[in-house]
């Protein structure tokens, strides 16, 4: 297992080379959406309207996160459960979308999804939102304000830590991590 | 008889809010402790200790442990000799939950209609608020917010009854291996038996209140939690569901009598930030 430092958005990054159970270590800029943002952004699409950010490349992170204590430039960032998401994520990859952060188990049809785009799915731990938001060293609600906490941000994140879940070639690591420790992976 | 302010009721849901969201109790940092010294997997062991780090961050910083500062549950246990002053003791509680989310920078979480429109009360209200009268001149408040994406990974079932024990058990294994990697495992079970429908889900909500310092106080009821946190930690799902030996940190259950046709078995999943806490108001001389 490996350990790689990249830089959001992805341009000219060779997705081939990422394995499940690799650490990945993201800086620049990333944005948020959870449940409610992931419904407009999908209808947007459909609709052929613009987007409120550019998918090309872009990663995307699961999460509400809490208002933003005095002196911090965010509250707690922890993951969302991905799996609410499958429905709309395909969509999102096959307009540009190169990564996703979240937490949990995909679909079938995302993992496919992810293949055929030559993206990733990034498993962020959950639960740990105080420790995650240290890696957060700016945010700004860029649309959807009236959503509260399920506003879109764009975040400047610095070396935010992830696991690589589902890979390009379609390795799922929600099956592979369990399975390597009932087998004994020593 | 002892008088019991409103004023008194929000500051202290207040305060409970603001601390329960920073803060994990002694009995599930000792339930962790314990799991992390029996877990070998290496990526398992890493996200324990970085539970560790987090609450560590988290009482440091004030910053809540988790994004997800949850919907309100409270157990309220009221003394029938206490005189409640100065207003509504649900109005009281349900401003102490609003005041505590906005000082505490806390996440709101909760949405008027669940379908249609789904727009936030903007306040984190209403709490669920779960009423016992109890002997006695004193209030106290068991409060918890609960994450929605461990509760999501909940359910319940009607069983026969001679389905029997080995029914519920199997039934319980086979909701962990459905919640898999989704609700932030490793989690804890709340397991409710018996009542009816409605009674069973009360129960396994109920038994995540426990003090895990303390075994079931039914002889039967302790055993059988340590026969199903076993099993459960043999299917390998591991802390994040991305394997290991924790899955399982605690099982908790509570039972009550049951119609002869029945047998309900509710299981309410408990991520890892497993937050509670419980307050007595003594009140002052009328």
């Amino acid at each position: 297992m490996k350990t790689w430092t990249i830089q959001s958005p992805l341009q000219d990054v060779d997705m081939t080379q990422f394995s499940i159970g690799d650490t990945v270590f993201i800086s620049g800029v990333i944005y948020t959406a959870r449940d409610a943002a992931h419904m407009r952004l999908v209808e947007k699409i459909r609709n052929h309207e613009e987007l409120p950010f550019s998918l090309q490349g872009g990663v995307l992170f699961f999460v509400g996160p809490t208002p933003s204590p005095p002196g911090y430039p965010i509250g707690s960032s922890g993951p969302t459960t991905s799996g609410r998401m499958d429905a709309f994520s395909p969509l999102l990859l096959d307009n540009g979308l190169k990564a996703m952060i979240g937490k949990g188990p995909r679909s079938e049809k995302v993992i496919q999804s992810i293949v055929r785009n030559k993206a990733l799915y990034l498993i962020a731990v959950g639960g740990i939102g105080a420790l995650l938001s240290q890696k957060i060293v700016e945010s700004t609600v860029i649309a959807y304000p009236e959503l509260g906490a399920e506003a879109i941000r764009q975040l400047q994140v610095k070396g935010f830590p992830t696991i690589v879940g589902i890979d390009v070639y379609g390795r799922d690591l929600y099956k592979g991590g369990p399975n390597s420790y009932l087998n004994g992976w020593k | 008889m002892k008088k019991i302010s409103c004023n008194d009721v929000t500051k202290t849901i207040k305060e409970m809010c603001m601390e329960t969201n920073v803060t994990l109790s002694q009995d599930v940092l000792s339930l962790l402790q314990e799991a992390r010294e029996k877990e070998t997997f290496p990526v398992a062991q890493k996200i324990l200790n970085q539970i560790f780090e987090n609450v560590a961050y988290s009482k440091k910083s004030c910053i809540p442990l988790c994004q997800d500062t949850g919907v309100v549950i409270i157990f309220a246990e009221i003394g029938q000799d206490v005189l409640i002053t100065g207003g509504s003791l649900s109005h009281a509680i349900q401003k102490g939950v609003a005041q505590g989310y906005k000082d505490g920078y806390l996440r709101n979480s909760m949405v008027f209609d669940p379908v249609v429109n789904r727009i936030n009360t903007n306040d984190n209200t209403p709490a669920y608020i779960y009423w016992d009268v109890v002997a006695g001149d004193e209030i106290t408040f068991h409060l918890a917010p609960k994450g929605g994406g461990s509760e999501n990974m909940s359910q319940i079932t009607m069983m026969k009854p001679a389905q029997g024990k080995q029914g519920v058990e199997d039934f319980i294994l086979q909701v962990v291996k459905d919640a898999g990697g989704n609700p932030c495992p490793p989690i804890i079970l709340g397991i409710g038996l018996g009542g009816s429908f409605e009674q069973s889900a009360l129960l396994s909500k109920k038994a995540l209140f426990r003090d895990f310092s303390q075994p079931n106080p039914e002889p039967i009821l302790q055993e059988w939690e340590c026969v199903i946190r076993n099993r459960c930690n043999q299917l390998g799902i591991g802390p994040m569901g991305l394997g290991g030996r924790t899955t399982v940190l605690g099982v908790s259950i509570l039972w009550k009598p049951c119609h002869i046709a029945s047998m309900p078995v509710a299981v309410n999943i408990q991520c890892h930030c497993a937050r509670h806490q419980s307050r007595t108001l003594s009140g002052s001389s009328v």
